[in-house]
């Protein structure tokens, strides 16, 4: 028993023993466990602290309003409009194709449709909101919200659509803009690219200013659960909406400019000022509607616009460039006087000129008899120009088109410029390794042969001469914002005024009794322009068919010469210049010479009008409130009225 | 003689007023501040509602406590002599869910009663202390230094610990293998005895490497690497430590934990729910709880210091040590100190089977504490 009880004894002094060591185990990893969490929770908290705010909160992006355009009387070209689109979260419905199918009822929804939208059901969270269609129209729209208790799960969610309210009227200035291709992403580091449905300007003035009409990205901090689902917005910063762009533009004159155009097959116009250089017109036949790039194309109309040979979606004012023809002349001509060639020197005109074995022809068959340089111009005597050419040779006429404006981009904030060609010998080593042919100087004399400029190249010619020499640039941008880009202010072209004056006063002979464009000319007192007309050969007319005597008319279109036109008025002090081309329109003075006329005229008109607005808002200010919105907006743009 | 018997054994017929008034309340009570804790953080891991955790949570551990008292009233000579067929029935039940128990959580584990779930191998962890704890009442140093004697014993550990495995249930098998060493080593057994098994197995890790379900070893490989794999299976202990961490020194606050109420961190009603606690209540509310559930332990281990028969010393001592290495694995698991084996805690922890259990561990303890100074035979009957 004693035994028992001592060897109870010694059992439990083991056991106790052992108790202890277990316990001490114990204790060792309960430290353990508080070491660690003073590890991960005091030394290493601020970066788990970090990381459970990464996990919580999810940045997203808020793509701010894009800048409207406007005209430069403040008229709206681009806008933004609300979009509709119906959308569907799967998770408040039980029945998807149910749904759709009662949804097919009110919107039309192909096949495709249907097979995109079950995809992304499947394929996105049931939370995220799958869009079923885009751009509603208001019909539709309220169609949807009537039903929508037998519609679980649809929704109308509201977007913005750049919107341009006249349409095929501005497109070549404004552009479009489109959603964002897979290489601009690439090459871009603004984050909004990325953002799904963003849409950036693709052309005209929509991408030349698109940093700044873009704006910055707003965001807002959502507070996310583990799979993705928004609980609540944190914080919101809407971001900086684009700024606004003011054209130069006249949204009532290149309206009327590009309805003028219309009756032709593809022609082009532009109109500036010649003070400031400031475009107020440019008009470019065909033309296309940017809302449905806007909108996204679709295939088979962007696939007709393509194909179409008149070529609708070049802005011909700035990339189509052209033989200038007779609308070269005014540069010949300087090129003369500032050589010392005496303007009255007369030259007589036999219908031809003969010069290295070859025969060159005046567009009149029988001659224009003698004339001096002022005949030549009113009258367009090409055998005046080729003596001009042969005595001064062409590096002297290219010096001079080149100081005008020709031969080199303008800088015209549009994108898709073409430099066009004015040759010389240096420029003819440098492109063909050939000697210059002294023939060839006689092509150039009449804006022939490798010479060619774009239409607003040579609206700016005219302005520079009209301008009485300043090296005048075109521009579209007035303002960006309230930052006004406006240069007023020209470096001289560098030739004697009274040279320049004569050239002008040629040019208004022009539309004076015996010009070429008598017909075209503007009897509105004060408000007559000058001008110089030209007819371009697109295809080189054979001798066979000069012997022929075959008509112009009867040639293939696309042979046919282009009819071109520069103008400048008022002549007494010009403010305005202008320079239009109708393609194969064949007479410069009986096609083009009209477009610039009505052009000119109602510019002219519509100064004269807003002058008149603005003398009796000034008369009818004190007391009484202007009555109309005109009157009341003119004295906010000082110098608008009147006349400069 | 029969005087000094008298004297040693004043416990022999208690009546249930004096049972009931040698209970520990104040265990009782620390054991329903611990539970308490629980039910605020299934509360909170609800969003702020007693649904659908907490209040079911509440009437369970109503139901364990009632049982827990049943448990520690009866008499713990009858628990003694019951032992082996307590332990016999979590076996049987064992085999039972083999054969024909449910499939959850790609394991099987589960006997359905209807009412609840029953976790057979939660049963073998109370029953297997039991026995034991019969088997070596009477055993004396001699004894256990006698390998032939320790055949026994080790079959009833290896059999059980074998099925679970097949289940199959690392952290359990490994929980059983654990106290079974726990109590091997209270009562005797040689150091080199441990060490010549634990270099066998760690012999053969090679081997059991081999047999492991894919699951299991990723579960290794994840604990390993964790950051590796963010979305699969790191991303669990991932989030916990992240958790954890943010929690800080003083938490986010009650109800305010990003990480559990915004569902990034899994499981947090059950196996995760330290973590909520931690970065809820922070370093401090988290020292607070790791303090109330040593008290539990310290308690454990005064009750079976204070107990004068070795039966009632090695259920409280296994017990305990049962309890605490539910409460380290399941820490040390979720804080990324060990892998994620699927433990629950005790007493917090959102779950039926291994509630009860507890309880009823509890009980026991409650039961040696109540009959610390009975007095048994060697045999273990006698007196009864």
């Amino acid at each position: 028993m004693f035994n028992a009880i001592d060897r109870d004894a010694e059992r439990q002094r083991v056991m106790n023993r052992r108790t202890l060591v277990l316990g001490g185990l114990k204790a060792g990893a309960l430290s353990a466990l508080v070491a660690r969490l003073y590890y991960l929770q005091v030394l290493e908290g601020d970066h788990y602290t970090t990381l459970a705010e990464d996990n919580r909160i999810s940045l997203r992006l808020l793509a701010p309003s894009r800048g409207v355009i406007v005209d430069r009387g403040g008229v709206p070209l681009a806008v933004n409009e609300q979009n509709f689109r119906a959308v569907l979260v799967s998770e408040r419905t039980d029945d998807v194709d149910e749904t759709l199918d009662k949804v097919v009822k009110l919107l039309p929804l192909t096949d495709a449709d249907r097979r995109r939208i079950l995809r992304d059901v499947d394929r996105l969270r049931s939370f995220a909101p799958v869009t079923l269609r885009e751009n509603l129209t208001w019909d539709q729209v309220s169609a949807i919200e009537v039903n929508l208790p037998d519609l679980p799960g649809v929704s109308i969610e509201v977007g913005q659509v750049r919107s341009y309210p006249f349409g095929e009227q501005a497109a070549h200035i404004l552009g479009y803009v489109g959603v964002v291709s897979e290489q601009e992403l690439q090459n871009a580091r603004d984050p909004l690219l990325s953002l799904p449905g963003f849409r950036i300007g693709k052309s005209g003035i929509e991408r030349k200013h698109d940093l700044a009409l873009r704006g910055t990205a707003g965001t807002s901090q959502l507070e996310v659960n583990a799979v993705g689902r928004v609980v609540r917005e944190l914080a919101r910063n809407d971001g900086q909406p684009g700024h606004q762009v003011t054209l130069t533009i006249d949204a009532k004159l290149q309206y009327y400019a590009q309805q003028r155009l219309a009756e032709h097959e593809s022609a082009a116009a532009v109109l500036l000022d010649v003070q400031t250089g400031g475009i107020l017109a440019l008009a470019s036949h065909p033309s296309f509607d940017p809302n449905q790039f806007a909108m996204g194309i679709p295939q088979d109309l962007y696939d007709a616009l393509i194909k179409n040979e008149a070529s609708p979606l070049t802005n011909k004012v700035v990339a189509g460039h052209y033989a200038p023809g007779s609308t070269f002349k005014p540069m010949t001509a300087l090129a003369g006087l500032e050589a010392g060639v005496d303007p009255t020197h007369r030259v007589f005109c036999p219908g031809h000129y003969d010069f290295g074995g070859h025969t060159f022809h005046c567009y009149k068959k029988g001659g224009h008899g003698s004339v001096d340089m002022h005949d030549a111009i009113r009258m367009s005597c090409d055998v005046y120009f080729y003596d001009l050419a042969r005595r001064i040779g062409v590096d002297r006429i290219a010096d001079m088109a080149r100081r005008f404006g020709l031969g080199d981009k303008t800088d015209l904030d549009l994108p898709g410029e073409k430099a066009g060609i004015i040759p010389d010998t240096k420029w003819k080593r440098r492109t063909y390794k050939e000697n210059w042919y002294d023939g060839e100087t006689l092509s150039v004399a009449i804006g022939q042969g490798y010479v060619t400029a774009t239409p607003i190249q040579l609206a700016v010619m005219c302005a520079r001469l009209a301008s009485g020499g300043k090296a005048v640039k075109p521009h579209l941008t007035k303002a960006v914002e309230q930052e006004y880009t406006e240069q007023t202010t020209w470096p001289d072209v560098g030739v004697k005024p009274e040279f320049i004056q004569r050239v002008l006063a040629g040019m208004a002979g022009v539309t004076s009794a015996g010009g070429t464009a008598y017909a075209a000319r503007i009897t509105q007192p004060g408000m007559e322009m000058g001008g110089k007309s030209g007819t371009a050969q697109v295809k080189r007319i054979t001798m066979a068919e000069r012997n022929a005597g075959l008509l112009k008319a009867e040639r293939p279109w696309k042979d046919r010469d282009n009819a071109l036109f520069i103008a400048f008025a008022p002549v007494q002090a010009p403010r305005y210049a202008c320079a239009v081309i109708v393609e194969h329109g064949v007479g410069g003075s009986v096609v083009a010479a009209p477009i610039a006329r009505d052009l000119l005229l109602e510019i002219q008109l519509m100064e004269a009008a807003r002058a008149q607005q603005a003398d009796a808002g000034a008369t009818t200010a004190p007391g009484t409130p202007p009555a109309t919105t005109t009157t009341a907006s003119a004295p906010l743009a000082p110098g608008e009225g009147t006349p400069r | 003689m029969i005087n000094l018997d008298m004297g040693l054994d004043p416990q022999s017929n208690m009546s249930l007023g004096e049972k009931l008034g040698q209970i520990s309340w104040s265990l009782v009570l620390l054991i329903t501040a611990v539970a308490c804790v629980g039910f605020a953080m299934l509360y909170s891991a609800a969003n702020g509602n007693f649904d659908p955790w907490a209040t079911r949570q509440i009437m369970r551990f109503a139901v364990g406590l009632v049982l827990m008292l049943v448990t520690a009233l009866i008499d713990i000579r009858i628990w003694l002599k019951f032992s082996y067929f307590l332990y016999g029935i979590a076996f049987f039940l064992l085999i039972v869910v083999e054969v024909m128990g449910h499939v959850g959580m790609g394991a099987q584990r589960w006997i359905d009663l209807g009412f609840m779930q029953l976790q057979p191998s939660e049963l073998m962890k109370v029953t297997l202390v039991m026995a034991l704890a019969r088997y070596f009442h009477g055993a004396s140093l001699e004894d256990t230094g006698r390998i032939s004697f320790l055949i026994a014993p080790l079959v009833m550990i290896v059999a059980p610990v074998c099925l679970v495995l097949l289940q199959p249930n690392l952290g359990t098998s490994l929980m059983l293998l654990m106290v079974s060493g726990a109590i091997f080593w209270l009562v005797g057994v040689r150091l080199w005895k441990f060490a010549l098994v634990i270099g066998s197995v760690l012999a053969a890790i090679p081997v059991i490497w081999h047999f492991m379900h894919d699951y299991q070893k990723n579960r290794v490989n994840t604990f390993l690497n964790p950051e590796n794999d963010p979305l699969g299976h790191g991303y669990h202990i991932m989030q916990s430590k992240i958790a954890l961490g943010s929690g800080g020194m003083f938490g986010k606050g009650f109800l305010m934990g990003s990480q559990s109420h915004l569902n990034f961190l899994p499981e947090k009603q059950t196996d995760f729910i330290f973590t909520m606690l931690a970065e809820e209540l922070g370093m401090v509310g988290a020292l607070v709880f790791l303090l109330l559930y040593t008290l539990l332990l310290v308690y454990g281990y005064v009750i079976a210091m204070r107990c004068r028969h070795q039966y009632g010393r090695l259920v409280a001592m296994g017990l305990t040590v049962n309890l605490f290495l539910y409460m380290f694995i399941n820490i040390a698991m979720v804080m990324g100190l060990i892998p994620v084996v699927g433990v629950p805690l005790p007493l917090i922890s959102y779950g039926g089977s291994s509630a009860l259990t507890v309880m009823i561990g509890f009980g026991l303890l409650l039961c040696v504490h109540v009959h610390r100074d009975v007095r048994m035979s060697r045999r273990g009957m006698g007196d009864f």
